[in-house]
């Protein structure tokens, strides 16, 4: 295997529990940040939907954590890591429509089962680790000038 | 049809006129964030009755038209100004879910 291409751009977020206020500013910063270095608009906004979509689950669900954000030439990364309670049944949290969430965030309309399909569903390559009582790490990859400036990835979304 | 034709005849209230030349493609209705996510496609107008900031962060990734909340349920001065901020248009109406998208529906495909 060839070694990856060295980053173009490396920058850390912090995400603090709870903090409904600010969600999703992550998500905007790396969108920003993107369109700054020149990145496809598909990637782009897929990679905006990946970033919040982790945003609030860290949000919501963990005590904290960051995420990393790395630009290559070919390929962006996004590399979420939480200090929590991690996900018990990992196969279960991949399913569309399965959520943990309390009543209280499901009327703000969260909890709706589609986070991490969701995140899955914009990445080219996902990877989701968890330990449970110490918390979770998600990388999600997404190629760069592999896919149309739709937006939409034709059969990939059901 | 432009968001400004839809204002006027569905009687809209804009809470933030950001860009009122803005196509609509289509309509949306839900009130889960990530279903809005997964399946609202660029352009459309979505009606909700979530009116809390991450409201305008899933229109701004979704790349939507703007967001019709229902029932007069304005969203507070904080929503509003990160809508303006974000060029989101931002419409109100008196109206329920159900009535103002069959309205929005029949202007659309007539």
């Amino acid at each position: 295997m060839s070694p990856p291409i060295p980053p173009i751009h490396k920058r850390i977020f912090l995400v603090a529990a709870g903090d409904l206020e600010g969600a999703g500013s992550v998500s905007t910063a790396v969108r920003r940040t993107l369109r700054e270095l020149g990145v496809e608009p598909d990637v782009v906004k897929r990679a905006g939907i990946v970033c919040f979509e982790g945003e609030m689950n860290m949000v919501l669900f963990s005590q904290g954590g960051r995420i990393i954000l790395i630009v290559r030439e070919d390929r962006v990364e996004l590399l979420f890591s939480d200090r929590g309670p991690g996900i018990a049944n990992i196969d279960l949290a991949r399913q569309p429509g399965y959520s943990t969430a309390p009543d209280w965030a499901r009327e703000l309309g969260f909890g709706s089962g589609l986070g991490i399909p969701n995140m899955e569903q914009n990445s080219d390559r996902f990877e989701i680790h968890s330990r449970v009582g110490e918390g979770t790490v998600i990388r999600s990859t997404i190629l760069r000038g592999v896919h149309d400036d739709t937006g939409d990835r034709g059969g990939a979304r059901a | 049809m432009t968001i400004q034709a839809i204002v006027e005849e569905l009687g809209l209230e804009a809470l933030v006129a950001a860009d009122l030349a803005r196509e609509v493609r289509g309509g949306y209705c839900s009130d889960l964030l990530s279903d809005v996510l997964a399946h609202a496609k660029a352009g459309d107008l979505w009606i909700t009755h979530q009116r809390h900031l991450n409201v305008v962060a899933v229109a701004k990734l979704r790349e939507l038209s703007g967001v019709i909340c229902v029932r007069g349920l304005a969203p507070g001065p904080d929503v509003i100004s990160r809508a303006a901020d974000e060029k989101i248009n931002l419409l109100l109406t008196s109206e329920d879910a159900f009535e103002v998208a069959g309205r929005l529906h029949r202007l659309l495909h007539p």
